[in-house]
């Protein structure tokens, strides 16, 4: 009876999961969507406290229970009340670094428990210590490249990374086998995890920051696909269920993201774009003579005309965290009758829905917040069109130049807008590490400064004017 | 080999089911989404805590260090996507 009023729990916390992620389709029903999935965590706690395994655990378990759900509370609570929005990239690459390691370690403690694993039991063990240990390091290494802390920005590239790599992945999957024949032998179990943690580590080193989303994306998919494996070793049907919902997402998510930036996800794993890649355009050839540079009282004068106005937000915008100063400059622009909205570009950012998050914390109307293909059409009819911190987004090589490393990615079409003002400190180039047309374009002016002084100098002049 | 086949099942359907909702996610909820799956993906917490109460002090320790990681998870998942989605607003 008991077992079945636990099964019977997880089966409704199930659905409690998947009402609340479809509760995220929708702003209006997110957070009631949140809220049912908390609750359905809460009654999965509480059923398997009830299960007669921990319930007739000893004392010293019980209190080792209380003391890790205790720790794991208060670092959890603390991580998710400092967190700036503007780090939030980094915050999930750490829960699915913690997601990933969760279930490496769970496989590895049934492995320890059970004498005689079936044959289920082994494989899955297998596949959650090599899943979750690549997504615990991997996670750990975009962890640290977004936060800027040792592994640079950039995409790296080393000697024999797709042999090495290659290597790295056989040699898991024999010690994987190696698991299956001998599955009381811990040793095995524990050199494929640190195999599957170098492999982690060396598959993200790659990968740079403005292929990030991708990465992030990759990687919560992978947390999710751990979590299902780790269901098949307790032969557990929520962790199934949730799982597997999970690794769809982070699936959907890569997809949409690669898509965004028409390349590969083999091409995005690789790192393969950057300052080495494709046949250099001369920068300076491009801009000589042709790049206008602009003040912010001529920008003014240009809004006091202007009917309508598009702000493009970039990874930029984030850095210099000048969402509220641009939330302001919208502001005072709707008050004297123009129309302003905002172009979301799907790979702005260092993670899928960057850009909305900050402009939501700055109190932006989501209303306001357009997506790409949604709000392409309507450049033509707009006055200004003002890029705060974007650079590879709004190159229009992707559209004209095939031989561009960016050639294909859908791009905001800002350069069919009437005036283009791009906020930039210089003309240096984006991630993509080639010039930009845009920035000789005829109908583009450049305002060169740090985003946050820019906005605000834009502020003045509107007022004083 | 039953068990496998109904535990498989429920894997590949679940699949499915995600992939319908997931689709009509709007990018701009895209950070609360990968925030809010991370959060249930902590359900591995069920797995921490029976490895915790298990037998043998490898499988405790181990479950341990899950149990913490996996908490984590959880309350910091579903807070900062409480404390993310309720900044979504629209005012007329």
């Amino acid at each position: 009876m008991n077992a079945v009023f636990i099964d019977l729990t997880y089966l409704f916390a199930s659905i409690l999961f998947i009402f609340g992620i479809k509760g995220l389709t929708h702003p209006r029903t997110a957070v009631r969507g949140n809220l049912l999935g908390a609750t359905g965590m809460l009654l999965a706690v509480v059923a398997t406290l009830a299960d007669r395994q921990v319930l007739g655990a000893g004392t010293q378990e019980l209190a080792l229970i209380l003391a890790g759900v205790l720790l794991g509370s208060v670092i959890g609570v603390t991580l998710a009340l400092k967190i700036q929005m503007t780090a939030m990239p980094q915050m999930v690459a750490l829960l699915n670094a913690f997601g990933g390691g969760a279930s490496a370690l769970i496989a590895g403690a049934v492995l320890a428990e059970v004498d005689d694993p079936t044959m289920q039991t082994a494989v899955a063990t297998v596949v959650s210590g090599i899943i979750g240990s690549v997504t615990f390091w991997g996670s750990l290494v975009a962890f640290d490249k977004l936060q800027g802390l040792m592994l640079p920005d950039h995409p790296v590239h080393f000697p024999a990374q797709q042999v090495g790599n290659g290597m790295l992945g056989v040699t898991a999957l024999g010690l994987g086998v190696w698991v299956l024949s001998d599955p009381s032998n811990l040793a095995a179990y524990g050199l494929l995890v640190a195999v599957a943690s170098v492999l982690g580590i060396l598959l993200t080193i790659p990968i740079g920051g403005a292929d990030m989303p991708v990465a992030i994306a990759v990687l919560n998919s992978y947390s999710g696909l751990a979590a299902a494996s780790t269901g098949f070793v307790l032969n557990n049907d929520i962790l199934i269920i949730t799982g597997s919902l999970v690794g769809a997402s982070g699936l959907i998510l890569t997809l949409i993201m690669c898509k965004a930036m028409n390349r590969s996800l083999m091409n995005v794993l690789m790192g393969a774009i950057g300052p080495d890649s494709g046949p250099a355009v001369d920068a300076d050839a491009m801009y000589a003579g042709r790049v206008k540079r602009t003040s912010a009282e001529e920008v003014a004068m240009l809004f006091d005309g202007a009917r309508r106005v598009v702000i493009v937000p970039g990874y930029g915008m984030a850095v210099a965290q000048a969402q509220h100063q641009v939330r302001d400059l919208a502001n005072l622009l709707q008050s004297r009758g123009t129309e302003v909205e905002f172009a979301i570009h799907p790979v702005a950012g260092r993670m899928p829905g960057h850009m909305n998050v900050l402009l939501a914390e700055a109190n932006v109307d989501y209303d306001k917040l357009r997506e790409m293909d949604d709000i392409n059409p309507s450049f033509e009819q707009t006055d200004v069109s003002l890029i705060i911190g974007a650079n590879d987004i709004v190159n229009p090589a992707a559209r004209t130049d095939p031989s561009s490393p960016i050639a294909g990615m859908p791009i905001l079409d800002v350069d069919k807008s009437r005036t283009v003002v791009v906020v930039k400190r210089s003309l240096s180039p984006g991630f993509a590490g080639i010039p930009n047309p845009l920035f000789a374009a005829d109908n583009t002016l450049m305002l060169f400064a740090d985003g946050k002084r820019a906005v605000l100098d834009l502020i003045t002049a509107i007022k004083e004017g | 080999m039953d068990a496998f086949l109904a535990l498989l099942t429920i894997f590949m359907l679940a699949l499915f089911v995600g992939r319908e909702i997931i689709t009509k996610v709007p990018p701009l909820l895209h950070t609360p989404l990968m925030s809010g799956s991370n959060a249930i993906s902590g359900i591995t917490i069920v797995g921490a805590l029976l490895s915790v109460a298990a037998e043998g002090l490898v499988s405790t320790i181990l479950g341990f260090l899950a149990l913490v990681l996996a908490t984590i998870n959880v309350v910091a998942g579903f807070l900062v996507t409480h404390r993310m989605v309720g900044m979504f607003k629209k005012r007329d």
